[in-house]
């Protein structure tokens, strides 16, 4: 906290504030207000996030900017707030998207605009939240909150099949969450009545309890990071889901899964960590490999997208599991990375489909040259998506293929086989829908970006291109903390 | 023991007999236009009542009337809620009763006898009175279901409630019978201390702990005792529906502890296994059923099935976490439920019901607002933070798990999950789904106001739990005398 001001606390509720100031302003006949109060709100909630990053101490695991306020005294629950090196990044990134998502549906979103603005400033608040917990069910209500307005967003603006989407995506997200819920109030016996996530990693727990809080945390953040076998609900949901959703989904709550793996999962449980990470690692490569290929496959170029991220999303996992400082940190750059660029790849799909209304890739080829300025950008994130050196896809690849080596050079080389297939994949659709003759008269009537599309695609093209040529300003932050975490896991938490 | 401490401790009790007789008397003498008069006399009552249960407050336990009734602190919050629901409750009605001509004193006075057996009880220290205020809470809830009297469905719930209940009184007698065989007492205290102490013949002692048990399920409407709560639930006029879905709930929470926890606790081994069955098997059904349901009521019927058997848990892990998270479900149920049975009547109008679930759909078009009240209801009830049917659900998880049953908690929240997916598909219609009606939605501005603060009750104490959980435990803690 600096000067006693509360950063982390602003940056989660003032969004919140706006997101029900907008809903407030009601039916569509202000839906112009709704925009701009909205897009006010967001990049207010961005701005003061920004002293997150600029008074950050590089140089300390310990957390910091912390909130501590009593919240329910009869279960010592409290409002306890901090962030370190590992869960600063999330924050400005989610902080970051909820403009651009908000821009994006400035015009496409014509029905309900204030209930649409409001859910996802809403969303913006409570993600950061879950970032920021450092008290179990302060996370726990922050995590399970987030479901609500997604499972709003995608079943009302979404597509032709948004309600098994929605439906599946919350059930999917509510059976590991609840999993986690025993496994928190079962910590909170051992740890002798604390909820407060530091004290769970510092409790001692025999290995059959391990393993078993392992599983049920696994359900809980496999199901959201997501991994393989419990990833089915992604295409659904991204699929039906509107452009800002599929964008929000795919940058921000990807990560909190995986955030989890490295909250929780490890520093709570390290032995069970150990002992099941041959499965973890498997899962991963299978991700990173079968989806792979199952993306190359797809029509589709939302789901394309979709499981490319999983794919993207094993190589995290794989970071994690291998328990060392390169994969971890490489792993962390990969999820920030992955944040921007699957999150420009569903902006670039969304412009497609607010002019054609399509997402098969077979309508679309020859928007090169109806629309030059799109195809330049898209071509920018088609690269990062394949892990181009020089963008920021390439850098946590790189570092986590690095750190595989050192584990096991299979890994590393069922690992790399992704630079193969994710050039493949993405490349291949960049060519379908963007190069070749004019394919019918309804592309030949599109239209180029315009301004509000061509500055989305600016910011986030600088953001790509120069995490990927200087990243150091993104791994410097987390240096420490991933140090710590890595000593504090090879520790063993058994009872002597 | 003087007379005026007997007097203080049913200050309540009596002061609402004084007053439904009174009302009773006065209604006579009103014509039906000015039936308003009725319901501020009862509203009034109400207040006073919670006057004089504030004004009479003691601190301790203090028994009266030779030990037939006792007043702690338990009894005092379960009154003071049990007199808030039932006032929200003739809110909620009376617009509903008025437009179907059964907006009648008759309503009143039973609504007000079957709250005066709640509060006996409530306060009940002794088998005997326990057994009174049970039958005059189910007799005035057997008329009430009746009271529409051209409606053969409604006519077809009363006498199904009416004989199952008859039967389920039968057991409790019985039960209670042989408990008195076995200890030579019907008061808790001493039932209990006779059991701990003495000789009592165990096998008898067992034999009628079943029975109790039993009649206990009956009225809690737990499975395997649940076959008549979803025809009463479905059969009777909403606003019955919402008073036998609310404060009784409260009552028979209070009725099991008393009878559990003062009267059995040296019997804690058997009856907690007995618990596990129900509540494991209420869970089950009443989720799974539920899914099946495409009447409102029915739905919400299982949905109470399975609430019950939730509340059981925290009854059967024991101490003041258990009873303490117990009580606070039955207080946040009550809430939920309330709201969720106005949501129905704010929707009904002359001759039509908004009872299924088609009815539902696309609320959000036609009032945003409801719809939202609604979404945090139904959220609330699938135990979704951050509204406070969570924290019900997380105090019994945790009293579960420090009672060692952590396979219990599994089987609990997955269940829990079974039962997202009904409540999910009522948010589902509601905002998903275009509305089969536009006929506008006429809300008096009482109920509006009152569903708008029962919604966002469920939001604000999901936000700031601790105190009401506090009180829970703390007068648990009090009046169970467990440390």
């Amino acid at each position: 906290m600096i000067f006693g001001f509360p950063i982390i606390s602003v940056a989660i509720w003032l969004p919140i504030i706006f997101g029900v100031l907008v809903l407030s302003t009601g039916d569509d006949k202000n839906a112009q207000m709704a925009r701009i109060l909205a897009l006010v709100g967001s990049v207010l909630g961005f701005l003061v996030t920004i002293p997150l990053y600029t008074g950050f101490v590089a140089d300390t695991s310990e957390m910091q900017f912390v909130e501590m306020h009593d919240w329910i005294t009869r279960f010592s629950i409290h409002y306890h707030l901090g962030v370190d090196g590992i869960s600063v990044l999330f924050i400005l990134l989610t902080a970051f998207f909820t403009p651009l998502v908000v821009l994006a549906g400035w015009q496409v979103i014509e029905k309900r605009v204030a209930q649409y603005m409001g859910s996802f400033l809403i969303m913006s608040g409570i993600m950061i939240g879950v970032f920021a917990a450092l008290d179990a069910v302060l996370f726990y209500v922050f995590w399970e909150a987030m479901l609500i307005p997604m499972f709003l967003i995608i079943g009302i603006w979404g597509g032709a099949n948004r309600v098994y989407a929605a439906v599946k995506f919350f059930l999917y997200t509510l059976l590991g969450s609840l999993l986690m819920l025993v496994a928190l109030i079962y910590l909170y016996n051992q740890s002798g009545g604390s909820f407060s996530i530091l004290d769970f990693h510092q409790v001692a727990i025999p290995m059959n309890a391990q393993i078993l809080i392992f599983i049920a945390f696994f359900f809980a953040f496999a199901v959201k990071v997501p991994m393989f076998p419990v990833h089915t609900w992604l295409p659904d949901a991204h699929v039906e889901a509107p452009t800002g959703g599929s964008v929000v989904l795919a940058a921000i709550m990807l990560k909190v899964g995986a955030y989890g793996f490295l909250r929780f999962s490890m520093p709570i449980v390290p032995d069970a960590s150990h002992y099941l990470s041959g499965v973890m690692i498997a899962l991963s490569l299978i991700a990173v490999v079968y989806i792979g290929l199952v993306a190359l496959m797809q029509s589709d170029m939302k789901k394309l997208v979709a499981y490319s991220s999983i794919s993207h999303m094993g190589f995290v996992t794989l970071g994690f599991f291998i328990f060392n400082a390169y994969g971890m940190e490489g792993a962390l750059l990969q999820m920030i990375s992955h944040g921007f660029v699957s999150g420009a790849l569903f902006l670039c799909i969304g412009v497609l489909y607010d002019r054609m209304h399509s997402r098969k890739i077979a309508d679309y080829g020859g928007v090169a040259n109806t629309m030059p300025v799109f195809a330049a950008f898209f071509m920018l994130f088609a690269m990062a998506n394949s892990g181009l050196p020089g963008t920021s896809g390439f850098v946590g690849e790189f570092m986590v293929i690095l750190g595989a080596v050192k584990a096991n050079f299979w890994y590393a080389f069922a690992a790399a086989t992704t630079l193969i297939f994710g050039a493949a994949y993405t490349l291949w659709m960049y060519k379908r829908v963007i190069f070749g003759a004019v394919a019918n008269h309804h592309v030949a009537e599109l239209t180029d970006l315009n301004m509000r599309e061509k500055l989305i695609f600016a910011v986030l093209a600088v953001t790509v291109l120069g995490m990927g040529l200087y990243p150091l300003p993104f791994s410097e932050v987390m240096h420490v903390s991933v140090n710590d975490l890595l000593v504090h896991v090879a520790r063993s938490k058994l009872p002597l | 023991m003087d007379l005026m401490t007997n007097w203080m401790s049913a200050g309540a009790e009596i002061f609402l007999l004084v007053m439904v007789c009174a009302i009773l008397i006065a209604d006579l003498l009103i014509k039906q236009s000015g039936r308003l008069v009725t319901y501020m006399l009862a509203q009034i009552t109400l207040l006073g009542c919670s006057l004089i249960t504030v004004g009479t407050h003691e601190n301790g336990v203090v028994y009266a009337f030779h030990n037939l009734f006792v007043d702690d602190l338990m009894s005092d919050v379960l009154k003071l809620l049990t007199y808030l629901a039932m006032s929200m409750m003739l809110v909620y009605s009376r617009q509903y009763l008025t437009v179907r001509g059964l907006f009648t004193g008759e309503f009143i006075v039973l609504a007000l006898f079957a709250m005066l057996g709640m509060m006996v009880m409530i306060s009940a220290n002794h088998f005997l009175s326990l057994y009174l205020g049970l039958e005059l809470l189910s007799l005035s809830l057997y008329a009430m279901v009746a009271l529409q009297r051209d409606s053969a469905i409604a006519t077809e719930a009363a006498m199904k409630y009416f004989v199952l209940g008859a039967l389920a009184s039968g057991l409790l007698l019985y039960g209670m019978s042989m408990l008195y065989g076995a200890t030579g007492s019907l008061e808790l205290g001493v039932v209990s201390n006779a059991i701990q102490y003495g000789v009592a013949d165990k096998n008898l002692l067992v034999f009628g702990l079943v029975f109790v048990v039993s009649g206990l399920a009956f009225k809690l409407g737990v499975v395997p005792f649940h076959m008549w709560v979803p025809d009463v639930y479905h059969g009777a006029p909403t606003a019955m529906t919402m008073l036998i879905g609310s404060a009784p709930k409260l009552a028979a929470f209070a009725f099991a502890t008393r009878i559990l926890v003062e009267g059995l606790q040296p019997l804690v081994q058997h009856w907690s296994g007995m618990l596990i069955i129900l509540a494991v098997a209420s869970m089950a059904i009443g989720n799974i059923t539920a899914i099946a349901q495409t009447n409102l009521k029915r739905m919400f019927a299982y949905s109470t099935i399975a609430h019950m058997g939730f509340l059981l848990l925290g009854l059967l892990s024991g101490g003041v976490e258990g009873y303490g998270s117990s009580m606070f479900y039955a207080v946040v149920y009550v809430l939920m439920s309330l709201g969720a049975f106005g949501m129905i009547m704010l929707l009904s109008r002359v001759g039509f019901e908004a009872d299924t679930l088609n009815d539902f759909k696309g609320l959000n078009q036609r009032s945003p607002w409801l719809a939202f009240m609604m979404l945090l209801l139904m959220f609330s009830m699938a135990g979704v933070p951050p509204t406070v049917g969570f924290y019900a659900k997380f105090s019994v998880l945790n009293a579960v798990v420090q009672a060692g049953h952590i396979w219990l908690a599994v089987a609990a929240v997955m269940f829990s999950l079974i039962g997202a997916f009904y409540y999910l598909r009522i948010v589902k219609l509601m905002y998903f789904d275009a509305p089969e009606s536009h006929e506008p939605i006429a809300v008096g501005q009482d109920s509006a106001l009152l569903i708008s603060v029962n919604g966002l009750a469920v939001l604000l104490l999901g936000l700031l739990p601790g105190a009401l959980m506090s009180v829970c435990a703390v007068s648990v803690q009090q009046s169970l005398l467990l440390h």
